[in-house]
């Protein structure tokens, strides 16, 4: 380098600027591009998908008629799993999965069932997204690049489910597998941390452990599942089917 | 005739006051900002429910005008609208100004502003903001090439027609995105409609056109301009006409609405029984931002009078505000239909419920600011360039007083 300086004065001085310019460059980044600097150290997409199997298509299915009306049990299991809870702001706090209680207009029948992210084949929030930070695994699990949600809400208005929530305060003690940086979107992440490792969301898990067994989780693209089981035998359905989005969330005996 | 003469504007006390003005409510904006930034959009009005709010009313309208602002070229160098010609330059400075501001609001009211650079360096190219961003920023480049052509000697005169055409194209392509950003939503009953995209082309046109009135007699007044009474009663016609478009492309969405069964119950919440947005829709966006206007400009009794171009803006404005009010927050405010067939009896996400919204002053001093930035840059575009006609009176442009 210092050879080249004392020879070629013209060159060194090229290198010098471009040394500079480098690490003005450097200094940019870490100064203008925090969010760039993150993603680039981990947890992108395809970060996220290189575990995904295209082979599955993970999903849940709902069977409304043994949820239990008073039981929450699958509401406190995933805000306990994914450390996310009632702040006292009931329009504000994010709610990853809800119960709600229907009445058919018609027959008067009522049903309790839970509603969460529906995870489906063709999401109207990816659609929309201008970042590409909401994004679908290729085993049909729907999330949100925490590092790359610029806060737009875009997801928030194309989700025919409500199933989306915005950050809008700070919290703290957050859970390593679900950051809840203010300022951007979540919603249900059918536990994709649990599901990576072979266990199964902690919803499904809470619903189990009550003995109404009225979640079932598994691979729709397993014939042998019981989840694939259950739906080419019995009749389910998706919400907003006439969307035609083929939601990995199916609801039966609704 | 002189011919026109564009000249700097030189700075006068009420300018220098109305500057700081505009200063100040930019200050209150980054206040307002900072203050959304520290404690989150928690202290804000808006909510999981309506996620939306006054900011974006104010961005929308700011962007909307914007492409509206800049038909006044357009008239002239696209459709050989003479009087248009002398205010060209000025309908581009604004044009882009109006477009700042909105951008301004929009990207300072993201859930997380400072990674804007994110949303400059990855696109997904299924989503309308992505393409939107590219129309955003296509349009500034190309409305500054077009002043150029307009503000250049020795350039050949077709240069600036070609430009004019390429440019006012653009714009159309630009409030055809902004409209599909609502067209496009297929979950919501107040949204999913192709006509979104025409109506708001038209709502650009009157508001971009009212908006421009009331920067044009501004700013001739402040710096002491004459400005014909005759040009500006021929602007006021033409914004007439658009009130009459926008409220057109108004009734075919609601009566499209209205034929189909899934949608009554949307269309009766915005124009029967939804408070609020009821009133805004018939009383803000129907009678003050269109028929109120027309007749001001249309009726023989007050259509010479000097004052009605600017008032049948300014009602122009508010009806705009109303109308985007009604189309951004009343759309949210409806809830979705998430279960067809049911009535939701409990739900702790008020599935089912008419959502509330209470926008909160760093709502409206972001919004406020957004304007205030659109006519301080304008203002400093004529201080700075030869963009404001010394002389519009109608003598001096061939225009009649009685034309």
């Amino acid at each position: 380098m210092s050879c080249d300086r004392s020879d070629k004065p013209e060159r060194g001085a090229e290198l010098s600027r471009r040394d500079l310019l480098r690490s003005g460059a450097a200094v940019a980044t870490l100064t203008l591009a925090p969010g760039v600097t993150l993603m680039a150290f981990g947890g992108s997409p395809a970060d996220a998908a290189g575990r995904a199997d295209a082979g599955k298509r993970w999903g849940l299915l709902i069977d409304v008629s043994r949820c239990d009306p008073d039981c929450d049990a699958c509401v406190t299991a995933c805000q306990v799993e994914n450390g996310w809870k009632d702040e006292g702001n009931p329009e504000t706090d994010a709610q990853w999965i809800r119960k709600v209680t229907l009445k058919n207009r018609d027959t008067g029948r009522k049903v309790s069932m839970p509603v969460m992210c529906q995870h489906c084949e063709k999401p109207p929030c990816v659609d929309v997204c201008p970042t590409g930070a909401s994004f679908k695994r290729v085993d049909g699990i729907v999330l949100v690049d925490k590092h790359i949600c610029i806060g737009c809400r875009y997801c928030m208005m194309a989700c025919p489910f409500k199933a989306r929530s915005f950050i809008h305060e700070k919290h703290v003690n957050q859970k390593s597998w679900a950051p809840r940086g203010k300022g951007t979107v979540e919603s249900c992440t059918l536990c994709v941390h649990r599901v990576d490792t072979g266990r199964i969301p902690a919803c499904v898990e809470a619903c189990e452990a009550t003995g109404n067994r009225a979640i079932i989780f598994g691979d729709l693209k397993d014939p042998n599942s019981e989840i694939s089981k259950r739906v080419a035998e019995y009749s389910s359905i998706a919400l907003r089917a006439d969307l035609d989005l083929n939601p990995g969330v199916r609801y039966s005996n609704l | 005739m002189e011919r026109t003469i564009y000249r700097e504007i030189k700075m006068t006390p009420q300018l220098w006051q109305v500057a700081f003005l505009l200063g100040a409510f930019l200050l209150a904006a980054l206040a307002a900002v900072v203050y959304v930034e520290e404690y989150g959009h928690i202290v804000t009005g808006m909510n999981n429910q309506i996620v939306w709010g006054l900011p974006h009313v104010f961005a929308i309208f700011l962007i909307v005008a914007a492409s509206g602002a800049l038909n006044v070229a357009s008239m002239a160098s696209v459709f050989g609208k003479t009087h248009y010609k002398p205010v060209a330059r000025l309908s581009g400075i604004l044009a882009i100004s109006l477009l700042v501001g909105g951008l301004a609001v929009l990207v300072l009211d993201l859930g997380r502003p400072d990674r804007l650079i994110v949303a400059m360096t990855r696109y997904n190219f299924k989503s309308i903001f992505a393409w939107n961003i590219y129309l955003y920023t296509g349009f500034m480049a190309i409305v500054a090439v077009y002043l150029f052509t307009q503000m250049s000697r020795g350039l050949p005169g077709n240069y600036v027609k070609q430009m004019g055409m390429f440019a006012f194209l653009w714009r159309l392509a630009l409030t055809t995105g902004t409209g599909s950003i609502f067209g496009f939503l297929v979950a919501r009953p107040g949204y999913d409609a192709a006509i979104m995209a025409p109506l708001f082309i038209s709502m650009s046109f009157s508001y971009g056109l009212a908006v421009f009135i009331l920067v044009l007699t501004a700013l001739c007044r402040l710096s002491n301009r004459p400005l014909g009474q005759g040009l500006m009663r021929k602007y006021a016609r033409l914004l007439a006409i658009f009130c009459a478009v926008v409220l057109y492309f108004t009734a075919v969405q609601h009566l499209t609405n209205l034929y189909v069964a899934e949608h009554t119950g949307f269309e009766r919440f915005i124009l029967l029984d939804g408070g609020i947005y009821t009133w805004l829709f018939w009383g803000g966006q129907v009678l003050i931002g269109g028929l109120l206007p027309m007749l001001l400009i249309w009726h023989p009794a007050t259509a010479d009078a000097p004052s009605t171009p600017v008032m049948a803006s300014i009602l122009v404005v508010l009806g705009g505000f109303a109308q985007l009010y009604v189309i951004v927050v009343g759309g949210q405010a409806y809830p979705m239909q998430v279960f067809p067939g049911y009535e939701v009896l409990e739900s702790s996400f008020y599935d089912g419920m008419i959502a509330a919204y209470s926008p909160r002053w760093p709502e409206l001093f972001l919004g406020m600011g957004g304007v205030a930035l659109a006519l301080l840059a304008t203002g400093l575009a004529a201080k700075v360039l030869r963009i404001l006609p010394t002389n519009l009176s109608d003598a001096n442009i061939g225009q009649k007083a009685e034309s």
